[in-house]
């Protein structure tokens, strides 16, 4: 299907998942507004939320089977697998912490039905982050999910914690949207252009080198990013943010806005930077060095398990870096599978937390899991399965997601952060299995403290399910590694401008 | 019988048949009551045991080439396929993990008393894990198993284990996981240069052999440590040992034989089959093979003081396989035929000795509730046919001719003696510390007088033991006396492979470091 942007109607066509979206959110608020004395409007909310990210999900997946594309000529919205398939990860992303949310926000008595709209409100800039081609519009998709995700964040009135989480959220994003503004303009100032395709051409043809403001430009936006993504040393205020939110958008901003900011940052690199790969690849491989080594350091010191998940979390923004740093193709196919199971395994995580924090998630320490799998063999499994992907353990799809992003950077001449990759995850190994190791080989405390670890069986089942779903992959994932290569085939073609070494590429790509 | 096997196409299935039926017991275990569950692993450990003998009729030492073997697509789009195959070594490794597991499970009949679905089923998994690394041949499924294998290890140990068992069971988690991890860049980066020579990307071990890039020699060193540090971590070779006797002692009576009879094995396999036929010019470069025997004689002498004054009985044979693993690195680096020849019976003898050996004493400990040598003292008067049996396999351990621990020390000792004459005579005198630290435990646990009440009344062997002991003792006296049927099958695969070793190292290697130009490493720029 070709696509004519200067037509309205297949503009709204290739927009079609984010109005979706948009309207429905909208829809929402007014009934939230209408139905807010009831008790029950939070859970119908959260159901008919969950019915939008499908339909939008619905609306993406027909997109991509149609092939949906536009004629050459750069535009500000991009319409390619590697959108569809970023779309679809965040999609599941916020799918999940909506049902999670359901029974954390009745369970705590936050009776906000609001929440599930700003989540959509959250979601429609994160799709608009991943399909944007233009920087402003990558930039506005940033604000508008980083505002509704401000809300959210404090969206527990009662708790001074979420408080405090929301207004350093506030500053810290504040802060680096500025730096990223900041960066687009000189960025334009050097080249002229916002579209990220023509920078491309402008920074390889035109420019006889990198002029100052080009590189000024460059800088800002990084730091930008680094911020959003939490990289070291950009890294501070991550920890105190995810541990002080409500959980359900710990976990958001954990696995979906860091999906959002990377697919963002990614098409960046790879599609307009590709050229001068040279330049910053320098930059990005100590920024992923620094990022894996602290990260990991930092969640083996720490005591509480929402806490040692969001500095696991940071370690994660590492891997994911590296596959950035070849700027080839494949670290874009690497990037989508780690991303979809990490997403999965992250959310699973922050659930089975839920399910044992009854009001003070914060205070949970990996030994308050002890003898789960005695009492919840099913919530340990899930938990030891969530632990053993994120670690990237052999059988699982974190694994595959893991090695794939080994793989590019070996095969793109970067072995050294493959070994500070391997490294460091095996430090990782010392916070991950510990939770394991509390779970089915230490006693419970006493008698009762699982009495009130519960997760509710929509949950269980979707996390059944994805954890099933972990595993497969993990064994077989022949066919989602295709879907990955072939959704990061679009920075192949871009290729015509490039004067960077041609970078070894892994076989069976055509 | 042999004409029957071939007719039923053994030769296609059987390999695949081993790795999918463990899986298939542990589902059922799953879905069956769980006091069913021993028999169930039984069964199926037997059933494990049965079908492999086929291997040992159908197996033909006059090919050359891998038997058995079996190659599907996996994942098509990085060239990983399924591909299994076992040659006369792969063939001893498979047979005692088939020999040890039914007696295993059967070790663990009344030990074992909570979680059996979990333990049996761990069990099993584990199962299809060490048969896998030991016929993998896709350098991909290998490390799938090498690290798949470490969960169920982990668990064992974790959950059904002595009282310091999460100190051991982590501290085998992350020592094992060192060394895999860097394996794991190694195997990527042998993937690359492989697949750039050979126009075309795989995993496939004979793939990569056949296209084994001239790399230069620094670049190999890198390559060959990270494998060898995975598998000397495994062996344990002496200064990466330290996991292994919290390991061992911690575990339950079937961890610590199929630690002790198996898991070691796949570090000096991984040795034999990969690192060292990957990089022959490195594994022999003197300094390198000067820096391995020096190893292995420590490791050889240490092991064996250090079990000497042991007062837990398990943690002395710990050490003493600490000794053992070391013969098996000096037999391997002899070069030789007689060397590599010993090595691998050392490798099965360690495996069927010691398996015994914590057996018996998990028979000891089931009674007792004490591996400590102080605790006992004179149980022979009670305990006859137990203090037999336990002299028995001691003697055997410590190589007495006419067992099999003769016969693959001696071999080793012969074929280093040609090449490294020094080391062979140092490592001939732990022959000496062997005897002296198991028979003077002998005489503490079982001669003298009956000096504690409770080692009163120890009730002899039962029915069940001596089912799980006579195997054992079976195969000791058989590879004492004729070892000739196991050395007929390992020879061929032998000489093949000192042949690749010897060819190879005889080649040039480049000298210019050639860097491809993407080859940055990205950093400090």
């Amino acid at each position: 299907m070709l696509l004519d942007f200067e037509n309205g109607r297949h503009l709204a066509i290739g927009l079609l998942p984010e109005l979706i979206l948009t309207v429905w959110a909208m829809l929402l608020v007014l009934h939230a507004a209408w139905r807010h004395k009831d008790p029950g409007a939070q859970r119908e909310t959260g159901w008919l939320a969950l019915v939008g990210v499908v339909l939008a999900a619905g609306a993406t997946i027909w997109l991509w089977r149609s092939g949906a594309h536009i004629d050459g000529i750069a535009t500000s919205v991009a319409l390619d697998g590697f959108r569809w398939a970023l779309t679809l990860i965040i999609l599941v992303g916020v799918g999940l912490t909506t049902v999670l949310a359901i029974g954390y926000l009745d369970r705590e008595g936050i009776a906000v039905p609001e929440y599930h709209a700003m989540v959509l409100f959250a979601a429609v800039g994160m799709l608009f982050m991943v399909s944007g081609a233009d920087l402003l519009v990558i930039f506005l998709g940033l604000e508008t999910m980083s505002v509704s995700i401000y809300v959210l964040a404090g969206i527990n009135r009662r708790s001074a914690f979420s408080a405090e989480a929301a207004l350093k959220y506030v500053l810290i994003g504040a802060f680096a949207s500025a730096f990223l503004l900041y960066g687009i303009a000189l960025l334009y100032g050097a080249t002229g252009t916002t579209k990220i395709e023509l920078l491309g051409v402008q920074s390889a043809h035109v420019l006889p080198g990198l002029t100052l403001l080009f590189r000024a430009g460059l800088a800002l936006l990084f730091v930008g990013f680094a911020f959003k993504v939490a990289a070291v040393p950009f890294h501070m205020w991550a920890p105190d943010v995810y541990d002080g939110a409500p959980t359900p958008v710990t976990a958001l901003m954990a696995a979906t806005v860091k999906t959002a900011a990377f697919g963002a940052f990614a098409r960046i690199l790879l599609q307009g930077l590709d050229a001068d790969q040279a330049h910053w690849a320098g930059v990005i491989w100590w920024l992923a060095a620094v990022t894996m080594i602290v990260g990991n350091l930092l969640a083996l010191a720490q005591r509480s398990l929402k806490r040692m998940l969001a500095y696991s979390s940071v370690a994660h923004a590492g891997y994911l870096l590296a596959a950035l740093i070849p700027g080839s193709p494949a670290g874009a196919g690497a990037f989508l599978y780690y991303l979809l199971f990490y997403t999965l395994a992250t959310v699973g995580a922050f659930a089975v937390l839920v399910a044992r924090g009854r009001g003070g998630e914060r205070d949970v320490v990996t030994d308050d899991l002890a003898g789960l799998a005695e009492s919840d063999p099913a919530l340990a499994a899930i938990m030891a399965i969530c632990m053993l992907s994120l670690l990237g353990f052999p059988g699982t799809a974190g694994f595959i997601g893991k090695w794939y992003i080994l793989a590019t950077a070996t095969g793109g001449g970067v072995t050294t952060i493959a070994v500070i990759m391997v490294l460091t995850s095996l430090v990782s190994a010392g916070y991950y299995m510990p939770v394991i190791m509390a779970m089915y080989m230490k006693p419970r405390l006493h008698a009762q403290s699982h009495a009130d670890t519960v997760l509710p069986g929509v949950m269980r089942g979707v996390l059944i399910a994805a954890m099933l779903g972990v595993i497969a992959f993990g064994i077989w994932p022949g066919n989602a590694l295709t879907m990955a290569r072939s959704a990061s085939r679009v920075f192949m073609s871009q290729n015509i401008t490039s004067v960077a070494t041609p970078t070894p590429y892994p076989p069976g790509h055509p | 019988m042999s004409h029957f096997l071939t007719g039923i196409n053994f030769d296609h299935w059987i390999l695949s048949a081993l790795l999918l039926i463990p899986l298939a017991g542990a589902v059922l275990l799953m879905v069956l009551p769980a006091r069913l569950a021993r028999s169930v692993a039984l069964v199926t450990t037997l059933v494990e045991l049965v079908i492999s003998l086929g291997m040992w009729v159908q197996f033909d030492p006059s090919v050359r080439h891998m038997a058995f073997e079996y190659q599907r697509a996996w994942i098509g789009v990085y060239g990983i396929t399924f591909h299994v195959g076992a040659d006369g070594i792969s063939l001893m490794m498979v047979l005692l993990t088939t020999v040890l597991m039914p007696l295993a499970v059967l070790g663990s009949w009344v030990g074992i008393t909570t979680r059996e679905r979990g333990f049996y089923g761990m069990l099993l998994v584990l199962t299809t894990g060490m048969i896998g690394v030991f016929v993998a041949l896709d350098l991909f499924l290998f490390y799938m198993f090498w690290e798949v294998m470490l969960i169920p290890m982990y668990f064992i140990i974790g959950i059904w284990g002595g009282k310091a068992r999460l100190y051991a069971t982590l501290k085998f988690f992350i020592y094992t996981m060192v060394g895999s991890l860097l394996m794991l860049v190694a195997i990527l980066y042998l993937y690359f240069s492989a697949g750039r020579l050979g126009g075309g990307y795989s995993f496939d071990f004979t793939f990569i052999l056949s296209h084994l890039p001239r790399l230069p020699l620094g670049t190999q060193m890198w390559l060959f440590g990270a494998f060898a540090l995975a598998f000397a971590i495994k062996v344990p070779i002496f200064p990466f040992h330290t996991w292994l006797p919290d390991a061992h002692t911690e575990a339950p009576t079937a961890g610590s034989v199929i630690l002790a009879g198996i898991l070691l094995k796949m570090g000096t396999y991984g040795f034999i089959r990969f690192a060292i036929p990957l990089f022959p010019a490195v594994a022999f470069h003197p300094w390198v093979s000067k820096l391995v025997i020096a190893l292995a004689v420590i490791g050889i002498v240490y092991g064996a003081l250090v079990a000497l004054v042991q007062p837990d009985f398990k943690r002395l044979v710990a050490y003493s396989s600490v000794s053992h693993l070391g013969f098996v690195m000096l037999g391997l680096w002899a070069l030789t035929v007689q060397g590599t020849q010993g090595a691998l019976l050392v490798m099965i003898n360690h495996g069927i000795s010691t398996g015994a050996l914590f057996l018996l004493i998990g028979m000891l400990y089931e009674r007792r509730h004490s591996r400590l040598i102080a605790d006992f003292g004179g149980i022979a008067a009670v305990m006859p046919a137990f203090a037999a049996l336990l002299t028995f396999v001691s003697l055997s351990s410590v190589g007495l001719p006419g067992t099999n621990g003769f016969i693959g020390e001696f071999l080793v000792l012969l074929g280093s003696f040609q090449t490294h004459p020094a080391a062979a005579a140092i490592a001939t005198s732990a022959v000496i510390f062997a005897a002296a630290y198991l028979l003077w435990a002998l005489k503490r646990i079982l001669y003298g007088p009956l000096t504690s009440d409770e080692n009163r009344h120890l009730t002899d062997l039962t029915g069940r033991e001596y089912a799980i002991l006579a195997p054992l003792v079976a195969l000791i006296l058989w590879l004492g006396f004729y070892p000739q049927p196991v050395l007929r099958r390992t020879e061929p695969s032998v000489k093949a492979y000192l042949n690749w070793v010897n060819y190879q190292r005889a080649l040039p290697l480049p000298t210019v470091v050639e860097r491809p130009a993407a080859e940055n490493d990205g950093g400090g720029r």
